[in-house]
């Protein structure tokens, strides 16, 4: 097998809506594969972890040896970033997570599972992403953590800024480490996704 | 009900349900009729589980009229387990969907395994702010449950049977129409969305992408690993389990088993490795064996 370009970012496919953050990044013309193994994650530059289950996708990463190795790019600087479950896997601390809930970590903050309420109270609004240009995002929030706290590396991007939960943080910046408590992939808002790039790139 | 918006905050949106779908895909939902079998799914790796008083199985067995489950039971599970819960309501019964939406589960099956309630109409699905998985047994029957407002379509193989030969036959079917409309011009698509008896518009979608605009899942006879791989083979997203892990010799492995096998699908040295030492499977049912008041796949319109 060929290595795939050098540029290329990885989204994880242990499960969860792979396939829409594949269709986005090439979409703005990234190079994307999806990662179930080790050894494509040693190929990839950059990677995306998806919305999905996080007790399913932490419990897959665990049984195919890949959470060890996720872990040591991250510490090592890989850039990544986690969207809704992805966000909860790239947490250093969680709350309401499943029994024994393991998480890849990285991002200096503490995440709370499910944050918003349950399918039910699943929902849309706008949130205003610091840096980013166009107006709000449109965002879709589904079962959808929220962080609780964060450390002082962290920089918060965006924050709910109506409803109930007001004031909420919902997207957050370490370094190289991008997540956000919603789901861009299936807005066809590819703005946070072109963020990722150039963070991959070394140009954001 | 559906649609509210409070401080431009909406809930229950199209996108809302059908990508609470989308979360679901590449992963298995497990039948479980108590908080103890719950956990034993969520551990196993389970996406989801389908809260149920008698799995298929048992439906089969015990007979009467099947409906929806007691509330009390669905609450247990539900705060036994963090992963998402769905229930089965009956098909046309709005009144159920209406009491589970009530309860807070997260997906509403509504399902020929329960004993139909409405001989004509399936539960109008856009008026509820929780999504709704639904059965086909080829493509008209699934455009016409879209239209209706489903977030997700599933096969209708004969649950409670432990034999796939009927989901295969509807994963064969959809699958193949959604290709034939793709070659279809114009004034064929009008001919197309009259002979299924589906609206235009989801017609033209389903010929415009390829695939369905929800969520593809399997569902009905799965019981072993190898069938889990079929389904996905076959281009499940996601594989139901109901009777097949808990009327099994040992449900934890089983469980973990299919979870493996529906992840590397298209890897048979996995799907090999995980299938060995389950102990026994579920007996299952021939299907000549089953009287056709028993079949459920013709529930529904």
């Amino acid at each position: 097998m060929s290595a795939p370009p050098s540029a290329a970012i990885g989204v994880l496919a242990l499960q969860g809506d792979t396939a829409e953050h594949l269709r986005v990044l090439r979409g703005i013309g990234a190079t994307a594969v999806p990662v179930t193994r080790p050894g494509e994650l040693d190929q990839v530059q950059g990677l995306v972890l998806p919305g999905g289950e996080s007790t399913a996708m932490a419990k897959l990463a665990e049984r195919y040896e890949l959470l060890e190795p996720l872990r040591k790019r991250v510490r090592a600087g890989m850039p990544a970033y986690g969207t809704c479950a992805g966000m909860i896997l790239l947490a250093d601390r969680i709350v309401d997570g499943a029994r024994d809930q393991r998480t890849v970590g990285g991002i200096d903050m503490t995440v709370r599972r499910n944050a918003f309420g349950r399918q039910s109270e699943s929902f849309e609004t706008g949130v205003e992403i610091e840096g980013l240009e166009g107006g709000p995002v449109d965002a879709v929030f589904i079962r959808a953590p929220w962080v609780e706290s964060t450390g002082p590396g962290v920089q918060v991007l965006g924050q709910t800024a109506e409803g109930g939960a007001a004031g909420r943080i919902v997207a957050v910046r370490q370094g190289s480490l991008l997540a956000t408590s919603f789901h861009p992939e299936l807005t066809g808002d590819a703005r946070i996704h072109r963020l990722f790039v150039d963070i991959v790139k070394g140009t954001a | 009900m559906a649609n509210t918006a409070e401080n431009d905050k909406t809930v229950g949106t199209t996108r809302v349900k059908r990508g609470m779908a989308e979360q679901l895909k590449n992963g298995v939902i497990m039948d479980v009729v108590t908080p103890e079998q719950a956990r034993i799914a969520e551990d196993a790796g389970a996406v989801a589980v389908m809260a149920l008083e008698r799995v298929p199985a048992d439906i089969r067995k015990h007979g009467g009229v099947a409906r929806m489950s007691d509330p009390d039971m669905i609450d247990g599970i539900v705060e036994t387990v963090s992963i998402p819960v769905m229930a089965k309501a009956r098909i046309g019964h709005f009144v159920e969907a209406q009491v589970l939406q009530a309860l807070g589960v997260d997906f509403i099956d509504e399902s020929e395994v329960l004993t139909p309630a409405d001989e004509a109409h399936h539960i109008d699905k856009w008026a509820f702010t929780v999504p709704f998985v639904c059965g086909a047994t080829g493509i008209g029957e699934a455009l016409r449950r879209i239209a209706e407002g489903a977030a997700m379509i599933r096969s209708k193989g004969e649950a409670g049977t432990g034999n796939v030969v009927e989901a295969t036959r509807h994963m064969r079917s959809i699958r193949g129409e959604i290709k034939r409309l793709g070659t279809l011009d114009e004034a064929e698509l009008f001919g197309a969305a009259k002979e299924m008896r589906a609206p235009y518009d989801v017609v033209k979608e389903v010929a415009e992408l390829g695939r369905l605009p929800v969520p593809l899942f399997s569902a009905g006879g799965v019981a072993t690993p190898a069938d889990a791989a079929l389904m996905r083979q076959l281009g499940a997203e996601s594989v139901f389990v109901g009777s097949g892990i808990f009327t099994s010799g040992d449900p934890a492995k089983r469980a973990d088993a299919i979870v493996q096998a529906t992840l590397h699908y298209d890897d048979p040295s996995v799907v090999a490795k995980v299938s060995r030492g389950l102990g026994e499977a579920m007996v299952g049912i021939n299907l000549d064996d089953l009287e056709d008041s028993q079949r459920y796949a013709g529930r529904g319109w």
